[in-house]
């Protein structure tokens, strides 16, 4: 039976042999036909050398969580081809680079060897390059093999790369496509199909989306410190930011964005800028935010407003670096010693990317506090369709600032008095004229007046008005999305393990008959609607990819009384959750 | 000499640069530093409103509370107000600021972020508080703890100190000087050279601790400083919108011009001594140093280097102050962006 459009393809490689252009050439290649991808790709913490592959999975029903049946695969690393033939299902495809000498180890699987050395010499006589376009003849197969238009194939290539390169490239492509066009039989296994688009799509990676979200949202200062997965967020926004956020006057770009010592000091930067009225925002990751937590603390405490992004990876301590998790989302909510609760926004989607990191910059300087926008791997660094972003439309919320003349007509003013009743104090920045609105921020005890107290009611009257802060903001947060079906039972999940569910709820409906609820969560304080419906459901599946069920314990904190309802869907293993994963785990808890 | 006006510049009097009432110990070295940057803010005519008082954790760091009471204020974390500050710089480069840390803070804890500070050249008068011991905590050594010198208990230093000065200079610090707080004079002068300065000026101030390092068997008491200090130069500070002629030491003198036109004036007490020779400045005072002296003065200045406002090119107009409009880019830019991602 013939499989159009709903497959997946992998590419097994060796990392820093420059399969990324060749990958992202296939995937765009597909993309322009119309046909909904996902790219996921999975390398090793390391330069060169070491085994990485690169999943691709076309889906016409818009399926983009990760697949882990392969469909078709493309060996081009000897260390690891054994076991990539090994793990296939019956009926894959497969090609191979001809030397590997692969072609009798399955019986049940169709392979062919490729020649890809020599179509690369043929093609390309200087030896340097032959190493890299060896990766564009794979491409040129697949055009050939699975129906892909040569036109589009053309037109991404012609998007990433330009001159010598993209001959040298363009020519490796077609020798693939000539020698399969020649050598090898037709197959109507798999094939690509050109599909109608409705709308406008993009694709991009959720770092780029994020660094765009503080581009618009006017950022001014940003400290950070590399850590894999979040430099390319940063090494993003400064790319955006030399293009389109240049001053009129000095043609320089009109945010400050600072390489530091290391996290600890790049939180430092963020909440001394925050402090002195800039936009200040910082991208890290778990070791990152571990610490950067005294400083987060000191600003909860000292009410200072500041981004802190953190693309979850896999801990604990280093742990896989390369590989993606949701578990720092305790440490997230948490970060400080101390009593201190977060504002915290779970982006599922790129357009959630990028409106959240919006979002987050006016929540921070509204709610005087740090706010976390809580990415991870899978988001961040792989590839996925989009509608193109809506503008974020108004002005910028720069929250309570006093300024002189503000200051004037203020008899008494006190930097941590809850003058409007909602928590929120006003702030004065430094550099402020007039003589009225200085004070000293401290992180130790203070009052009303921020002046230093060991005094037990005014240091708690201070603790309890921030406590009452972040809570309020729960209403103005991005709201939980319900999709309803009017059962009893429902799942929960965040951030993204979003594909895998909603392909899992079409996977227990279709096959299995059960119909659940599902309400996403974007956001914490958690706002009353998510009580609510954990109160209507009889039980709830937590779906979440950390081991501890994270999530789950805080809903438990916020709604003890629901606590019995709850059920953990797990998965840690460090690869992005599957539907199958949670369609068996619920299975399993429903018996 | 002409005596002293009530009030400066800007009309303001001295005691429109003081600030809350100290919590130090009676006759702690922290409470001359807070006084003589009191003398030079005013007497330097500065903008209450437009110094940025920065500290981490310590005795030290509680000072901001004590002077320039009209000056924002950030009493932050321990060891990292450095970080902190590079933060207030970038976001409004209009502001004056004045650090103010301990041995232990910027030694220890802070060490990092004091070399990575320096290595950008950050604007800020970086005052250490040098007592040689961890004094909220009850007297143990610091950083900066000269070997041999002994605890009140008996407990002797074995370890090799840590100098901010040297240290500094090595890293190419354009502003390094030593003092004593027991040498107000000098202090006050340094201090107002030090805000002359466009990038980091650090004064490490030998500042007696009465309670936990002020006994004999110690070299950071009072008495230990005044016997060993070695002052380098008598130094003058003359500031640019000064037009009446002004006090300056006799003798041959030298001096060097800030980029603001300020001028500090000195005339050389140690011979040979060149405080623009980078290399055999950071001689003499490690080689002073090891015999046991402690040479105070201005170490090392050199004031035309590039500053981290440079190396990050930001926009003239404070960042704080730039409006939506040029923060915020259009639509028609998203549009722009979203089409090269199709």
């Amino acid at each position: 039976m013939t499989r159009v459009n709903n497959f997946s393809i992998e590419v097994a490689t060796v990392n820093g042999s420059g399969s990324q252009t060749a990958n992202n050439v296939l995937m765009r290649a597909i993309f322009q036909m119309g046909v909904p991808v996902s790219g996921k790709n999975f390398f090793p913490s390391n330069i060169s050398g070491m085994p990485t592959w690169f999943q691709i999975r076309l889906s016409h029903r818009g399926y983009a969580a990760r697949k882990p049946e392969t469909d078709l695969m493309v060996c081009m690393n000897p260390e690891s081809a054994a076991e990539d033939i090994a793990r296939l299902p019956p009926g894959a495809l497969c090609i191979y680079d001809e030397s590997l000498k692969l072609g009798n180890c399955r019986q049940d699987i169709t392979a062919f060897g490729v020649p890809f050395q020599e179509l690369a010499t043929a093609c390309c006589p200087e030896m340097k390059f032959q190493r890299l376009v060896k990766n564009m003849v794979y491409v040129g197969v697949l055009v050939r093999l699975l129906g892909i238009e040569m036109s589009e194939a053309t037109l991404a290539l012609a998007r990433l790369l330009k001159g010598k390169a993209e001959a040298l490239n363009h020519a490796a492509m077609d020798a693939g496509y000539q020698w399969a066009l020649a050598n090898l039989p037709d197959q109507e296994e798999l094939r690509v199909q050109r599909e109608p688009r409705s709308g406008a799509r993009l694709l991009i990676d959720g770092n780029t989306a994020c660094a765009l979200g503080a581009l618009f949202a006017g950022v001014t200062v940003v400290g950070w410190y590399p850590i894999t997965p979040s430099t390319g967020l940063i090494e993003g926004l400064a790319e955006y930011a030399a293009s389109h956020r240049l001053d009129p006057e000095t043609a320089g770009p009109t945010v400050a964005i600072l390489q530091m010592e290391d996290e600890l000091a790049s939180a430092g930067m963020v909440v001394g800028a925050g402090w002195a009225g800039a936009r200040s925002m910082t991208a890290t990751s778990g070791p990152g935010l571990s610490l950067m937590t005294e400083f987060i603390g000191l600003a909860y405490y000292a009410e200072v407003p500041g981004v802190f992004v953190d693309v979850q990876r896999v801990g604990p301590s280093t742990g896989l670096p390369t590989r993606s998790s949701q578990s720092d989302i305790k440490l997230c909510a948490k970060a400080g010693h101390g009593d201190t609760l977060h504002i915290n926004l779970y982006p599922a989607t790129m357009e959630e990317c990028f409106r959240f990191t919006y979002d987050a910059f006016d929540l921070a300087e509204r709610f005087q506090t740090p706010v976390f926008l809580v990415s991870d791997l899978d988001l961040a660094m792989q590839s996925w369709i989009t509608n193109p972003f809506e503008y974020p439309e108004g002005n910028l919320d720069r929250g309570k600032v006093l300024d002189e003349e503000a200051l004037k007509k203020i008899q008494a003013w006190g930097r941590y008095r809850d003058v409007d009743g909602d928590g929120i104090p006003y702030r004065t920045l430094p550099g402020t004229p007039g003589g009225k609105g200085a004070y000293l921020t401290r992180g130790s005890g203070h009052n009303a007046q921020a002046v230093y107290t060991e005094n037990p009611a005014e240091y708690t009257e201070v603790l309890l008005r921030i406590q009452r802060k972040i809570l309020s903001a729960a209403s103005v947060l991005p709201q939980p999305i319900h999709l309803e079906c009017g059962g009893k039972r429902g799942v929960l999940a965040y951030g993204s393990s979003d594909p895998a569910v909603m392909e899992a709820l079409d996977i227990l409906r279709e096959h299995h008959g059960t119909r659940l609820d599902y309400l996403r969560v974007r956001a914490l304080p958690f706002s009353e609607t998510i009580g609510g419906f954990l109160r209507s459901m009889e039980v709830v599946y937590v779906v979440e990819q950390n081991r501890d069920g994270q999530m789950a314990a805080l809903l438990k904190e916020f709604f003890p009384k629901e606590a019995p309802r709850l059920r953990s869907v797990l998965h840690f293993d460090s690869t992005p959750i599957t539907a199958q994963t949670i369609v068996d785990q619920i299975l399993s808890q429903e018996m | 000499m002409s005596t002293s006006p009530t009030t400066n510049k800007l009309g303001l009097s001295l005691q429109d640069y003081t600030g809350g009432k100290s919590t130090l110990c009676v006759g702690c070295g922290h409470e001359g530093i807070t006084l003589q940057i009191i003398h030079a803010a005013f007497e330097l005519g500065l903008e209450p409103h437009q110094v940025a008082k920065l500290s981490g954790i310590g005795c030290s760091s509680k000072t901001p509370a004590y002077f320039l009471r009209s000056a924002w204020g950030f009493n932050s974390i321990h060891g990292r107000a450095a970080a902190v500050c590079t933060g207030v710089a970038l976001a409004n480069r209009s502001m004056k600021n004045l650090l103010v840390s301990g041995d232990g803070d910027s030694m220890s804890i802070g060490l990092n972020h004091f070399t990575h500070l320096i290595r950008r050249n950050v604007p800020v008068v970086y005052i250490i508080e040098d007592n040689g011991v961890y004094a909220l905590t009850k007297g143990q050594f610091s950083a900066t703890a000269d070997q041999g010198s002994a605890l009140r208990w008996g407990q002797v230093n074995e370890l090799p100190p840590v100098d901010p000065c040297t240290l500094a200079m090595e890293l190419g610090c354009g502003f390094v000087a030593r003092s004593f707080s027991g040498n107000p004079k000098q202090l006050k002068t340094l201090i107002k050279a030090a805000f002359a300065h466009p990038g980091t000026a650090v004064l490490d101030v030998i500042s007696p601790c009465v309670t936990w390092n002020n006994h004999e068997t110690s070299t950071r008491s009072y008495q230990s400083a005044k016997q060993r200090e070695i002052p380098l130069q008598e130094l003058g500070f003359i500031p640019p919108f000064h037009t009446e002629p002004v006090e300056i030491p006799a003798g041959e003198s030298r001096e060097v011009t800030f980029p603001d036109g300020s001028r500090i004036t000195f005339r050389t007490l140690h011979e040979d001594y060149d405080p623009s020779n980078r290399i055999e400045a950071w001689r003499i005072v490690h080689e002073s140093r090891e015999k046991g002296e402690l040479l105070t003065g201005l170490l090392y200045c050199h004031p035309d280097k590039p500053t981290l406002h440079d190396f990050v090119k930001t926009t003239q107009t404070p960042l704080t102050a730039l409006p939506q409009s040029t923060l915020k880019p259009g639509p028609e830019v998203l549009l722009r962006i979203m089409e090269e991602l199709a």
